[in-house]
């Protein structure tokens, strides 16, 4: 198990840009999560670390090995690739069993380590199966298997659930998660998906245009997030964004929509002072939406609700609010039908403000 | 009143005829019968008559008799038969092995990411697209026992100092031969074997470089027994043009010297047509035919294991 260290690691694709400056360190048993849309740069980032991808500029180093020039058998890692990668001719057994055999260990020893890992992955009847013998969950434990019996410094999972139905997804979710624990090895893990990021990351690097636009724990991101990319990226539904202007004075600033205004708390007012009169962007959660009962000056919003998404647990109201389009999340229990009036409940804590140039949080 | 009658009768025999072309069992007969015509004629047909004359003693001009084994037994008795049945078995084991090997080779080589990839695999189907009479027209020139320009090459290099007797010596005929169709052989293994190549997942090479395995190792444990199924069919077919040969041999050697390259093909055609004695040159030509279902079962049998 080790640390993993990039400094300044970049990555060019004759002009185009994949990765640039990418700076991170990966605690010892640390389970970092790479997320990002598609072409961001963050599975290159990964095939870096695991030596299938040149590293053009920076230093990654495990441990406290440089590994620039290492060939990736040599790196002492393992991975798990999106679409399994499972030897097809080869039965589950032989699969488990190549790495090993490639380093020469003793049969005996192979068939511990293979035993060993089919047991805790619960796939020790299938031993003897081709990978097409396979449902889809069970080719994903496989592959894992593969990494396991190997005991690897670091783990690399590139979109490891991404071929999975919902329902195994979440599920494997869990046991990945387990099995962090149990094995506790570092793992860097990639995905597009926010929600694996942040029910499994113990810290998120979260990547747009080969730039790392923020690191931290899965709830910093979703309370504090430092621009409207990550900001949008992290939470579901995505977060409402309304061009505003900023209105008042000292301790009474407002944000002024087409149809509403909002009021800042008085304690977050003090450095938007110079932003005053200018344009500035509104960020608010479905989440910080609610029915309200009676309207409040600079607290509530009326809109007219278009569509109605009953989820079960919440029910996501898009709405109308002048010209701006909302979403509100709102209690399963609350009554409304389209083209209806509704007056909703801004939980004022929790708003954000980004500059509407560079995009980046306010307050 | 006669005019709607008829109507009737026609408009009852269009119904019936569009409920039949609505028949799926008629009409994928109706739509197979001009293929399964064009089959018969060119192919079933003269395979059958090949067949039967082999049991006759048919020449030029007769009618022949249905003789049973004659022909067979009198061909296991004859020399030239089994220098024959030698040569063509040499030809076919040497030259496939070549072929298969060498355009394995080419495969991988192409496989790779280099510059002018399309142009140089479209080179690489040259000699399978130039017509076999003309390629061969050019060996036997290159072989000509005066005019060789591989005589001419290898003396101007100072490396021998006389000309080569190409054809006229049986071992060395026999290899001229053998080159000769392991050139036009090759790009069939190429092209083929470089299609299963591309279809091999390049994460698998990924998951084994990792996993610790080198480059050898890749070929042994990853790419060989992925494209051993495609081999063995690609091996069978090559086989069965190999074994029944007789274009190339016929340009440049015309089986000489002194029958040493003389395949079945060439035999059977020599007996059969300037011989005029068509039950023998058929019956050689049934020999053939053991050994390919021989060679399709066997590589039918790998095909199913590997499934």
């Amino acid at each position: 198990m080790a640390r993993v260290i990039l400094e300044n690691v970049s990555k060019y694709f004759n002009e185009v840009i994949a990765v640039k400056d990418f700076s991170l360190e990966i605690e010892d048993k640390e389970f970092v999560v790479f997320v990002g849309p598609s072409g961001c740069g963050k599975t290159t980032t990964l095939r870096m670390i695991a030596g299938l991808e040149e590293i053009t500029k920076g230093n990654i180093y495990i441990g406290d090995r440089l590994i620039n020039r290492i060939p990736a058998k040599d790196r002492d890692i393992a991975m798990v690739f999106q679409n399994y990668a499972l030897y097809p001719h080869m039965t589950v057994y032989q699969n488990l069993a190549f790495s090993l055999e490639m380093r020469k260990l003793s049969k005996k020893e192979i068939d511990e380590r293979v035993k060993e890992a089919a047991d805790l992955l619960e796939i020790s009847e299938l031993l003897h199966r081709k990978p097409k013998q396979l449902s889809g969950g069970q080719r994903q434990r496989v592959a894992v298997g593969r990494t396991i019996v190997r005991k690897p410094q670091v783990f690399l999972f590139d979109e490891p659930l991404s071929n999975l139905d919902a329902k195994l997804r979440v599920q494997m979710r869990g046991e990945l998660k387990k099995l962090h624990e149990r094995l506790s090895s570092t793992i860097i893990y990639v995905t597009h998906d926010q929600v694996e990021a942040m029910t499994m990351g113990d810290r998120i690097v979260v990547m747009k245009d080969g730039l790392i636009q923020q690191v931290g724990k899965p709830l910093d991101l979703y309370f504090h997030p430092i621009n409207k990319f990550v900001a949008g990226f992290i939470g579901s539904p995505t977060m409402n964004f309304i061009e505003t202007e900023l209105i008042g004075s000292e301790n009474r600033l407002f944000v002024q929509a087409d149809g509403f205004r909002l009021r800042i708390p008085e304690e977050r007012s003090r450095n938007l002072q110079n932003h005053v009169g200018k344009k500035i962007t509104l960020g608010i959660r479905p989440q910080d939406l609610s029915k309200a009962s009676a309207p409040v000056e600079g607290e509530t919003i009326e809109a007219l609700v278009e569509i109605i998404e009953p989820i079960g647990n919440e029910i996501y109201l898009d709405v109308k609010a002048g010209r701006d389009s909302l979403i509100a999340s709102v209690d399963p229990k609350t009554r409304v039908i389209p083209h209806q009036k509704i007056l909703l409940q801004a939980n004022l804590e929790n708003i954000h403000l980004f500059d509407p140039d560079d995009e980046k949080a306010l307050l | 009143m006669q005019i709607q009658a008829e109507e009737r009768g026609w408009l009852r025999l269009r119904n019936a005829f569009s409920t039949l072309m609505e028949n799926r069992n008629f009409l994928g007969f109706l739509l197979v019968i001009p293929a399964e015509a064009i089959l018969f004629i060119f192919l079933a047909y003269p395979f059958i008559l090949g067949l039967w004359l082999g049991f006759t003693d048919t020449v030029i001009g007769r009618k022949g008799d249905f003789i049973g084994v004659g022909n067979y037994v009198s061909l296991l008795k004859d020399s030239t038969f089994w220098l024959v049945t030698y040569n063509t078995f040499l030809y076919t084991i040497v030259a496939v092995l070549f072929k298969a090997i060498l355009g394995f080779v080419l495969a991988i080589i192409l496989n790779r990411d280099f510059k002018a990839k399309g142009l140089v695999r479209a080179i690489i189907l040259l000699p399978w697209i130039i017509p076999t009479a003309l390629s061969a027209i050019v060996f036997w020139w290159l072989y000509d026992s005066t005019f060789s320009a591989i005589s001419w090459s290898l003396i101007k290099m100072g490396l021998i100092n006389h000309k080569i007797d190409f054809l006229g010596d049986p071992t060395n005929a026999r290899i001229s031969l053998i080159v000769a169709n392991v050139w036009r052989g090759i790009p069939f293994f190429t092209i083929g074997l470089l299609a299963g190549l591309q279809t091999i997942d390049p994460t698998l090479y990924e998951a084994a470089a990792i996993d610790g395995a080198g480059s050898w190792k890749r070929f042994r444990r990853i790419t060989l027994p992925l494209i051993l199924p495609l081999l063995a069919v690609i091996t069978t077919f090559s086989t069965i043009w190999t074994f029944g040969d007789f274009q190339l041999v016929w340009v440049i050697t015309k089986g000489g010297p002194a029958n040493a390259t003389h395949l079945f093909g060439t035999l059977s055609f020599q007996r059969a047509i300037p011989g005029g004695h068509f039950g023998e040159g058929a019956a050689i030509s049934n020999f053939i035919l053991p050994i390919l279902v021989l060679c399709v079962l066997i590589s039918f049998k790998y095909l199913k294991r590997e499934d």
